[in-house]
C-alpha cells in the first residue's frame, strides 16, 4: 500500500501497524526465550554434574564433576596447557586450510575435465567408503610420526567429502545460466569464475561449516595414534593411567575450541551473505 | 543481403539409444530490423534452431550465417534471451547488464555509459544498485533484455521470453520489450508457442511443420498498430490468428 492511501484510511483501519509491533515483540521474545533455556540447560546439566557427585550418587573418580575440572584446570602449568591447545589448533587449523583448499582445487578440475570426473569417479567413491582411520599406520610409515601424520590424516579425512559436496554443487548450476554465458561468447574459465563459483558461495561456506567439524575428527583420531602434545594426547594419556579428571578438562576444552572455530566460520558465512546477497 | 540466411539446414541429434532428426532442409533469410516469429507444435525443435543461429549447435548439413559470415558465439553478433532471465542475484542490476561487456573484454567507458543509459531510458535507473530479488517479474525481464543489448549484438533471438512471467504482466512485458527493440532498430527472431504473441509481436511468422522441421509456410503479418497491445485491438489480428493457428494444428 503507498503512503497516500493508507492516510486516507479511516482510522480504526490504520491500527494495522500495531499488530505488525505485536509480532516483532513476539519474535524478539522468543528470541530471548530460547538462548535464556539454551543457557539454562547448560548451567542445570553442570549443576546436576556437581551435585550428583557431591552427594555420592556418582562416583566422581570416574565420571569427574565441574569443581574437580576446575582444580585440574588450576593444577596444570600455563604454559604447558598453551602447548598442548597450541599443537592441536595448529594441526586442526592446517588440516582444515589444507583439506578446503585442495578439495576445491580437484573439484575444480572434475568440472571442467569431464573425461577425468569420469574415470575417477569410481575412485572418490570408494576412498569416501573406507575408514580413513585405516591409513593411520600407513601414514605414520610414510610421512612419520609427528605432526605431519597427524596434519595427514585430517586432511584425508575432510578431502574426500569435500571434493564430493563441492563437485555436487558446481555440477548443479542452472544450465540456463550456463548456456546464457555460452551464448555471450564466455570461455570455461570465465565462466568458473564469473557463474561457478559466485553461485556456490552458499554452498562453499557450507562445506568449511562441514570440515571444521571433520577437521577436528581428523586431529583428535590422528593425535589417539601418534602424538606426544596436544588435546587429544591428553586425553590418551589421562585414560590410561585413569586420571578422569585430566580427560574431562580436556574434553571441556577441546568443546570451547570447536565452539571457537565454528563461530569463527559461521562469521565468515554472515560475511559472505552480506557481500553476494545470497540466502 | 539480408542479416541472417539458414540454408539447408540439417540437424540430427545422436544420443546412445537413437539418432533424431530435429530439422530437415531448413530456409530461412531474416532482414535488417525484421521481427520474426517461429511458430510451430510444440517439439517441434524450435530452440535447436536458436541454438544453431546462436552458434551453439553446429547444423550437421548448411550453413547458417550472419553478414555472410558463419556465426560463432564468440562474435558476439547473437543476443539469446531465455526463456527465464537468469539474473545473476549476485550482481546487482547494473553489474547484470554489463556481463556481457565484460565476459567480452569490452568495458570500456563508452559501453558502459551506453549500457547504464538503456538502464535509465527504459525506467530501470533508479534500480541499478538492486539485487534481482528486489526487482519484480517484468522489471527482471526488461533487465535482462537490456542486458542481451548491452553488448550491441545485431541480431536478438528470443526463446520463449514470457513464458515464466504470470499472464498480467505478460501483457505489459510484452509490450515493454517490443518498444524497445523496435527504439533501438533491432532485429528479433522470437520463439513461441503462443499464437497470438507471434501475432501481436511479428512483421513475418514462420510455421514449422512437425519434426524433422522445416518451414511449412510463411504469413507477412500486415496488422497496422504500433505495439502489441494496439495490434491485438485491430480487428484483423482474430484474423491473422485464426490463419496461422489453422496452419499450425492442421
Amino acid at each position: 500500500m503507498s503512503d497516500k492511501a493508507y492516510s486516507k484510511l479511516p482510522c480504526r483501519m490504520r491500527e494495522v501497524k500495531s499488530p505488525r509491533r505485536a509480532y516483532l515483540a513476539k519474535r524478539r521474545n522468543d528470541k530471548i526465550t530460547t538462548v535464556l533455556f539454551q543457557i539454562g540447560l547448560l548451567a542445570a546439566l553442570i549443576g546436576l554434574w556437581e551435585l550428583a557427585a557431591q552427594v555420592g550418587f556418582i562416583d566422581s573418580f570416574i565420571t569427574s564433576c565441574p569443581s574437580r575440572i576446575i582444580k585440574t584446570l588450576g593444577e596444570i602449568e600455563p604454559a604447558e596447557l598453551m602447548t598442548h591447545i597450541g599443537y592441536t589448533v595448529l594441526e586442526c587449523v592446517i588440516g582444515f586450510f589444507a583439506a578446503s583448499a585442495i578439495g576445491i582445487l580437484v573439484a575444480v578440475l572434475l568440472w571442467r575435465f569431464n573425461k577425468l570426473r569420469r574415470v575417477l569417479e569410481p575412485y572418490v567413491v570408494v576412498l569416501n567408503a573406507l575408514p580413513k582411520i585405516a591409513l593411520g599406520p600407513i601414514i605414520i610409515i610414510w610421512v612419520g610420526a609427528g605432526m605431519q601424520a597427524i596434519v595427514v590424516m585430517t586432511i584425508l579425512i575432510c578431502v574426500i567429502v569435500t571434493i564430493i559436496s563441492v563437485l555436487n554443487g558446481f555440477m548443479s548450476v542452472d544450465e540456463g545460466k550456463i548456456l546464457l554465458m555460452k551464448s555471450m561468447g564466455a570461455s570455461r574459465f570465465q565462466i568458473l569464475t564469473k557463474l561457478i563459483i559466485p553461485a556456490n558461495v552458499p554452498a562453499l561456506v557450507n562445506m568449511l561449516k562441514i570440515n571444521v567439524g571433520l577437521a577436528w575428527v581428523g586431529t583428535i583420531m590422528g593425535e589417539y595414534l601418534v602424538s606426544s602434545a596436544g588435546i587429544g594426547y591428553l586425553i590418551i594419556y589421562g585414560s590410561q593411567v585413569f586420571k578422569m579428571d585430566l580427560v574431562m578438562t580436556s574434553t571441556v576444552i577441546l568443546c570451547l575450541l570447536a565452539t571457537i572455530m565454528y563461530l569463527a566460520v559461521a562469521g565468515v558465512e554472515r560475511l559472505t551473505k552480506r557481500k553476494f546477497h545470497v540466502e | 543481403m539480408s542479416l541472417l540466411a539458414l540454408e539447408h539446414v540439417d540437424l540430427i541429434y545422436q544420443t546412445e539409444q537413437d539418432e533424431t532428426e530435429a530439422v530437415r532442409d531448413m530456409n530461412v533469410t531474416v532482414d535488417e530490423g525484421e521481427f520474426i516469429a517461429l511458430v510451430g507444435p510444440s517439439g517441434c525443435g524450435k530452440t535447436t534452431i536458436l541454438s544453431m543461429i546462436a552458434g551453439l549447435l553446429s547444423p550437421t548439413r548448411g550453413s547458417v550465417t550472419i553478414e555472410g559470415k558463419p556465426v560463432t558465439p564468440k562474435s558476439g553478433n547473437v543476443g539469446y534471451m531465455l526463456q527465464r532471465d537468469n539474473l545473476f542475484e549476485w550482481r546487482t542490476i547494473e553489474a547484470n547488464v554489463l556481463l556481457g561487456l565484460s565476459i567480452r573484454k569490452e568495458l570500456t567507458p563508452e559501453n558502459k555509459k551506453y549500457a547504464i543509459e538503456m538502464l535509465e531510458k527504459y525506467g530501470l535507473g533508479e534500480f541499478r544498485t538492486h539485487y534481482p530479488g528486489q526487482l519484480s517479474g517484468g522489471m527482471r525481464q526488461r533487465a535482462a533484455l537490456i542486458r542481451t543489448l548491452a553488448f550491441r549484438p545485431k541480431l536478438l533471438l528470443l526463446d520463449e521470453p514470457f513464458s515464466a512471467v504470470d499472464f498480467q504482466t505478460r501483457m505489459t512485458v510484452c509490450d515493454d520489450v517490443y518498444s524497445i527493440i523496435k527504439n533501438e532498430g533491432k532485429t528479433a527472431v522470437l520463439v513461441t508457442h503462443d499464437i497470438s504473441e507471434a501475432v501481436s509481436m511479428a512483421d513475418r511468422i514462420i510455421v514449422l511443420t512437425k519434426r524433422p522441421s522445416s518451414v511449412k509456410t510463411i504469413f507477412n503479418i500486415d496488422i497496422d498498430a504500433p505495439t502489441p497491445l494496439k495490434k491485438r485491438e485491430n480487428p484483423r489480428f482474430s484474423k491473422w490468428f485464426d490463419r496461422v493457428w489453422k496452419e499450425v494444428t492442421v
